[in-house]
């Protein structure tokens, strides 16, 4: 079984890799890379003028199954995934039940292989029931499959929880993922806090109830030498803190959604609940930063924060409304058109925040080209024109502030062990 | 000129001319209000439906007595004993509103937002009155037409707004309303209660009655709502309204004819007192019969009509 993909633009970041050129899989495996290759017998992918980037993967989404299949379950998100151009994702905890242990990590995995489309990276809660009182099983959830642990969905209030776990986690080498809010700070908030809370009359959520939370957790990833991983970083002081720890020496790392990078809380002014998202999306000033830290690496990956949500719980009042983005099948054509296409993002750096970026966090085998590597490919056509259609997702979750725009740069083909799972927004 | 909206949900998307259609059309509406028979015919066959989802007597009953001097049929809802309690969806108790006739909701709700929801998800006009802390634009309205009745024109007045100015849909309307005919306005209080980056809106933020009231024509006061103080916003009602309970002392800052208003229900002793709300400066029992004139001309102006066939 050989698939040649044929005269695209090759990058690879984990191999300082980008040039024309053409690539062979052979039983599922990165056989070759150059010019000129030997097509004979192969399935050929003609990647004219395309992009071919190792397979993209999202550290952070919500897959909601077990417990939330009305809002999505293994089989439709990991669909979403493989449209949206990801060859993996990592599966956030807080779902029903919260993933502590063993046996609902190997639900997971059994569900998602049975799905068989993208990888699914489980990951555990970091404390019991995910109540931040007492830490999870650290051990057994790795043994089982997990990558990581989080109790994203909300914060770990304790300091001493927070303290023990990148203690204990340091010696598995894992990251603690972190979702950082003040509660009290956040208590009630709809959106970001400033001028247009003021105008909108909803009430805001300071930038400084993220920022403590880092601040704090940065400073006992210094106090035990642990990993903390920031999740959804959407404050410009926030970055800021992340680059004094890391000129500390202190092991930080920190993802941005497409959704903070792109949208400002101002279009909040109509209410449309599927631009509710927590953190909120921020000011002008504030997405300013974030790109500037894109372009000079203070971010390490983006990831998609992918939170579908049922009809019900978005069309009504907006105070009541669920928080979330449905974001997998856009996160790509946002970053592409948003970004890449309006010269504030390199393309290379869009391909190694997709990859080798969150592999790298994680000690996931994957986001990189190698010779020998599993062929794990997403190729994206940066001319493609097409608009954002919730209708037609496959994802449940249909809550997207993106709807209706036209965005240039989608995701053609994705590969996942040598094998085409989707083609231009369809399931192959 | 025609009012061409189907909705009326701020005074941010007003333009002047339009803000001046209303408070024209008011005019002769306040005649009717003051004859002997208090009807006319214009709005027979309308149907209209006031939707509160927080009480409030006072301009629940300015809006179903202005229909009423219209000629339209008004229903009354009280959510909270029907629908809510009962779990249905807000999107579903207004499709059964819809589909029973009605040309026009009038709704409150204590949650920012919800009319500007409701609006898109039905074939009714409607018009906002009250939406949590974003806008109140009838009351802005019925202050201007008050402001405007006394001081025979809007343009350039120096207008203070006094207190919660962080939750009150009144401040920005109001805001809105008289910034597009020139005014300046401040905005004074405790620092726990003006929002963030307001002056952004293009006011002035005070913390001094004594500054902020220096030389003003207006002086709007707004209503201090207890529950303020339980969220820890200020210490005491006692501290409160020993600095910015609106008092004698305070007029002689002003210009000598300043005009006072208050939106009501007023809390005396707490944020004005009772002497002031009594006094020569007040218009404050104006102001509700200026509500149903302007509430009136509304109605009037957006289930059709033109100035001209009330005026006669």
């Amino acid at each position: 079984m050989r698939l040649l993909v044929k005269g695209g633009r090759v990058i690879d970041p984990d191999n300082d890799l980008d040039q024309i050129m053409d690539l062979l899989i052979e039983d599922g495996i990165i056989s070759q890379i150059g010019i000129d290759i030997d097509q004979t017998g192969a399935e050929v992918i003609d990647a004219r003028n395309m992009l071919v980037c190792p397979g993209f993967i999202d550290m952070h989404v919500h897959l909601r199954e077990p417990g939330f299949e009305y809002k999505e379950d293994i089989v439709t998100g990991t669909r979403a995934a493989a449209v949206g151009g990801f060859t993996a994702v990592c599966c956030m905890p807080n779902t029903q039940p919260v993933v502590d242990s063993a046996p609902v990590v190997r639900f997971i995995r059994e569900k998602a292989e049975k799905a068989g489309l993208v990888r699914v990276y489980p990951i555990g809660t970091i404390s019991k029931g995910q109540a931040g009182q007492e830490l999870s099983e650290v051990a057994d959830l790795l043994a089982a499959g997990c990558v990581a642990i989080s109790d994203d969905g909300k914060p770990v209030v304790k300091a001493n929880v927070m303290r023990n776990a990148l203690e204990y986690t340091k010696m598995f080498g894992i990251p603690v993922l972190s979702h950082c809010e003040d509660m009290e700070l956040s208590q009630d908030g709809q959106m970001h806090e400033g001028y247009f809370s003021t105008i909108y009359g909803l009430k805001g959520i300071p930038a400084a109830a993220e920022e403590l939370m880092v601040a704090r957790d940065i400073r006992l990833a210094e106090l035990t030498g642990g990993h903390i991983h920031i999740c959804h970083l959407s404050t410009k002081d926030s970055l800021e803190l992340v680059r004094q720890a890391r000129a500390r020496g202190v092991n930080v790392s920190c993802e941005v959604t497409p959704h903070h990078l792109t949208l400002s809380d101002e279009i909040l002014g109509d209410y449309d609940s599927d631009a509710k998202v927590n953190p909120p999306l921020r000011s002008a000033e504030h997405i300013q930063a974030l790109i500037e830290a894109l372009q000079d690496g203070t971010i390490d990956c983006i990831a998609t924060d992918h939170a579908p949500h049922h009809r019900e719980a978005k069309d009504c009042e907006f105070q009541l409304a669920a928080m979330g983005i449905s974001g997998l099948e856009t996160a790509v054509a946002v970053i592409m058109d948003r970004l890449v296409q309006e010269g504030q993002l390199d393309v290379y750096d869009m391909v190694r925040l997709f990859s080798c970026g969150p592999a790298d966090i994680l000690g996931l085998d994957g986001g990189t080209l190698n010779i020998g590597a599993r062929a794990d490919l997403t190729i994206i056509d940066p001319a493609a024109v097409r608009k954002v259609e919730p209708e037609k997702f496959q994802s449940k979750g249909k809550n997207t502030p993106f709807k209706g725009q036209i965005l240039t740069g989608w995701p053609y083909i994705t590969i996942v062990n040598g094998k085409i799972v989707a083609r231009e927004g369809s399931i192959v | 000129m025609k009012f061409n909206r189907k909705d009326l949900l701020g005074m941010r998307e007003l333009s002047r001319e339009e803000i001046q259609l209303i408070l024209d059309t008011a005019i002769p509406m306040k005649d009717v209000i003051k004859r002997d028979i208090k009807k006319v015919p214009t709005l027979r066959g309308k149907a209209m439906v006031t939707v509160f989802y927080e009480n409030s007597t006072r301009t629940r009953t300015s809006f179903e007595i202005a229909g009423k001097y219209l000629s339209a049929d008004t229903v009354n809802l009280a959510i909270s004993s029907s629908s809510v309690q009962k779990g249905e969806s807000l999107r579903d108790t207004i499709k059964t509103i819809e589909v029973m006739g009605f040309d026009l909701m009038v709704m409150r709700h204590s949650m920012s937002g919800t009319p500007q929801y409701v609006a898109r998800n039905t074939s009714m006009s409607v018009i906002n009155a009250g939406d949590g802390q974003h806008e109140h634009p009838t009351q802005a309205l019925l202050d201007m037409y008050s402001i405007r009745e006394s001081k025979g024109t809007l343009e350039g007045l120096k207008v203070a707004i006094v207190g919660d100015i962080l939750h009150s849909r009144v401040a920005r309307s109001n805001i809105y309303g008289l910034s597009k005919f020139g005014c300046e306005i401040r905005v004074v209080g405790p620092s726990t209660l003006i929002p963030p980056e307001v002056e952004r809106m293009g006011v002035k933020a005070y913390y001094s009655m004594e500054q902020a009231l220096r030389d003003v024509d207006v002086i709007n006061v707004l209503r201090i709502q207890r529950e303020r103080q339980e969220a820890g916003l200020f210490p005491s009602l006692d501290e409160y309204a020993n600095m910015y309970m609106l008092s004698n002392r305070h007029l002689k800052y002003a210009k000598e004819d300043v005009l006072v208003l208050h939106p009501g229900p007023m809390n005396r002793g707490v944020e004005i007192s009772s002497e002031v709300a009594e006094g020569s400066h007040s218009v404050i029992n104006e102001q509700v019969t200026n509500g149903v004139a302007v509430r009136m001309a509304l109605l009037f102006l957006m289930m059709g009509g033109s100035k001209d066939e009330i005026a006669g």
